[in-house]
């Protein structure tokens, strides 16, 4: 196990450089300030910016972590809040298969619309971009994670329901003990492809509101021609995503149970 | 006439057919009594309804006619004074064993404080051999482990009703008996009322007062109840020379074998029907 481990190390490793060297080799036959800037140029802003993440010098000079930071706050508050009501929802569709069936169409219909289709409609209705970019992020996580948790309810085992009917529990009690954790692998499923979509989401809805955030930071080094920052920018996003996918499947793990 | 403890009046269960027909006839006028204290268990072969029975009496069915009388209450859903317990185990995978039997433990004792729960909790564990297992979760037990694990949780909040429902039917056998005597020992300390359902014939007449015995399915009827009149305490190696338990499990089995169909009523199905048991039983039994 630990050889084969070593070796999709190595092989990963090996793949890693060749592309590293290959994209090097592909941006030196340019001269300088022309063409993809080279791993070298990109790595000298990375480490530019990651000496001072921080800084402040006005609406458009932040700091890459002051930027990072706007992102993932607007992610919490928006992710946080769709998953509570995609949980509490997808509980009460879950135990109601009539209200399921019932509900089914129009969440169909709702699943495949771009989260940023609903930005004018919250742009104008709210008139607060920044509000509006939350509420773009609690429309991409909500899908998942209600239908996720519905399916997950629904197919609960009748053996646990039976066992709480004859504890005679509390509907808190119930929804506590037995509902919530059984379905828990289920739902956090869906709180991981949430996370994911709201990721993706939010670089988007940050580049059309503008401001602050890493969205906003890849449009704005774009239209600065500061590309080595655009590209480092892509690597921050990717590895954020990876952190935040990586503490849900823990989640996930610790919530798994086999019967 | 006095009411019973418990009182099956003339349950019927029938269910839809699957091709949108007549109704499928499980079983019919069933209708036998328990007093507190007793232990009477139900055999018959699979189908003839005998855990449909007792999802009824638990109030996880409803009865399609007749219906169950549990101290003068009629049942109609389930309740804690119904404790049952599964062939499945259904514990909940995700608890340890202590946290299943706290489960039931505080459901049935809402007043009580934390401690006075663990404590009450920590008292089955160790009635039913598990100390040292308490943090362990069922997927990392045995079968046999898994089943005491139920029968603490049934009997931690004493119920005026145990429903067992083949609670030994997925044990290998050595480890079943261990379990049987450890049910007998529990039984025997709180003289809980308990109604089982079984297809062991030994298991039956181990374990029971009386043994109920269903023709079978579909369209089953209790065709009779067998008197279990064996002294208590019964030890399992003694048994197997008992005459009377010979007798009774030779009458048993031959109804089983024979097709078990009853022998009063309308003459249904014409010809796989039996008349009477000619065994020396015949006088011993009585008929339901």
């Amino acid at each position: 196990m630990t050889r084969e481990r070593l070796r999709v190390v190595f092989l990963s490793a090996l793949i890693g450089l060749a592309f590293v060297l290959a994209w090097q080799a592909f941006a030196g036959t340019k001269p300088a300030g022309k063409g993809i800037p080279g791993p070298l140029a990109v790595g000298a802003t990375a480490w530019q910016m990651l000496a001072d993440p921080f800084y402040d010098n006005g609406p458009n000079d932040k700091g890459i972590g002051l930027q990072l930071a706007a992102s993932l706050g607007r992610l919490a508050l928006g992710y946080l809040s769709a998953s509570a009501m995609a949980v509490m929802l997808g509980v009460t569709l879950g135990l109601s298969p009539l209200l399921y069936r019932a509900i089914n169409p129009y969440v169909q219909v709702l699943k495949p619309v771009s989260p940023l289709a609903w930005m004018p409609l919250f742009l104008y209705t709210i008139k607060d971009s920044g509000q509006s970019a939350i509420l773009v992020i609690f429309m991409s996580s909500l899908w998942p994670t209600l239908a996720n948790t519905a399916f997950g309810v629904a197919s609960i085992k009748r053996d646990y329901l039976n066992v709480a009917s004859i504890l005679q529990l509390s509907w808190s009690r119930r929804l506590v003990t037995v509902i919530l954790p059984a379905a828990a692998p289920a739902i956090v499923a869906g709180l991981r492809i949430s996370v994911g979509s709201a990721w993706v989401a939010i670089v988007a809805a940050e580049m059309l509101i503008g401001g602050t955030g890493i969205g906003y930071f890849v449009w704005n080094e774009w239209n600065n021609l500061a590309l080595t920052s655009v590209i480092f920018a892509i690597l921050a996003i990717g590895l954020i995503g990876v952190l935040l996918d990586a503490g849900l499947a823990r989640l996930s793990r610790r919530l798994a149970y086999t019967e | 006439m006095t009411v019973s403890f418990l009182e099956i009046d003339h349950v019927a269960k029938h269910f839809p057919a699957p091709d949108g027909g007549a109704e499928v006839c499980v079983f019919r006028d069933v209708a036998f009594s328990l007093e507190q204290g007793e232990f009477v268990t139900m055999v018959g072969h699979s189908g003839c309804g005998k855990s449909t029975l007792l999802n009824i009496i638990a109030g996880l069915e409803r009865a399609s006619a007749g219906g169950v009388v549990l101290e003068g209450r009629e049942v109609t859903r389930p309740g804690i004074d119904r404790m049952v317990v599964f062939q499945n185990f259904s514990l909940m995978p995700w608890m340890t064993v202590f946290e299943n039997i706290r489960l039931a433990v505080r459901a049935a004792y809402p007043s009580w404080d934390r401690r006075r729960i663990a404590g009450h909790v920590q008292r089955y564990v160790d009635m039913v051999g598990l100390t040292g297992a308490e943090r362990k979760l069922p997927a990392a037990l045995s079968g046999g482990m898994r089943q005491r694990v139920g029968l603490a949780r049934a009997f931690s909040t004493a119920p005026k009703l145990l429903l067992l429902d083949e609670p030994f039917a997925q044990i290998d056998a050595l480890t079943r008996g261990l379990i049987q005597d450890e049910l007998i020992r529990m039984w025997s300390a709180g003289r809980n009322t308990v109604f089982m359902v079984t297809h062991d014939v030994d298991e039956a007449i181990l374990l029971s007062d009386r043994v109920a015995l269903m023709t079978r399915g579909p369209d089953a009827r209790l065709a009779e109840i067998v008197d279990v009149s064996i002294a208590r305490p019964r030890v399992r190696t003694a048994l197997i020379e008992d005459p009377e338990y010979l007798r009774l499990r030779t009458h048993i089995l031959r109804f089983l074998v024979e097709g078990g169909r009853v022998t009063t009523g309308e003459g249904r199905r014409g010809g796989d029907e039996i008349r009477g048991f000619e065994t020396p039983l015949a006088s011993l039994t009585s008929q339901a």
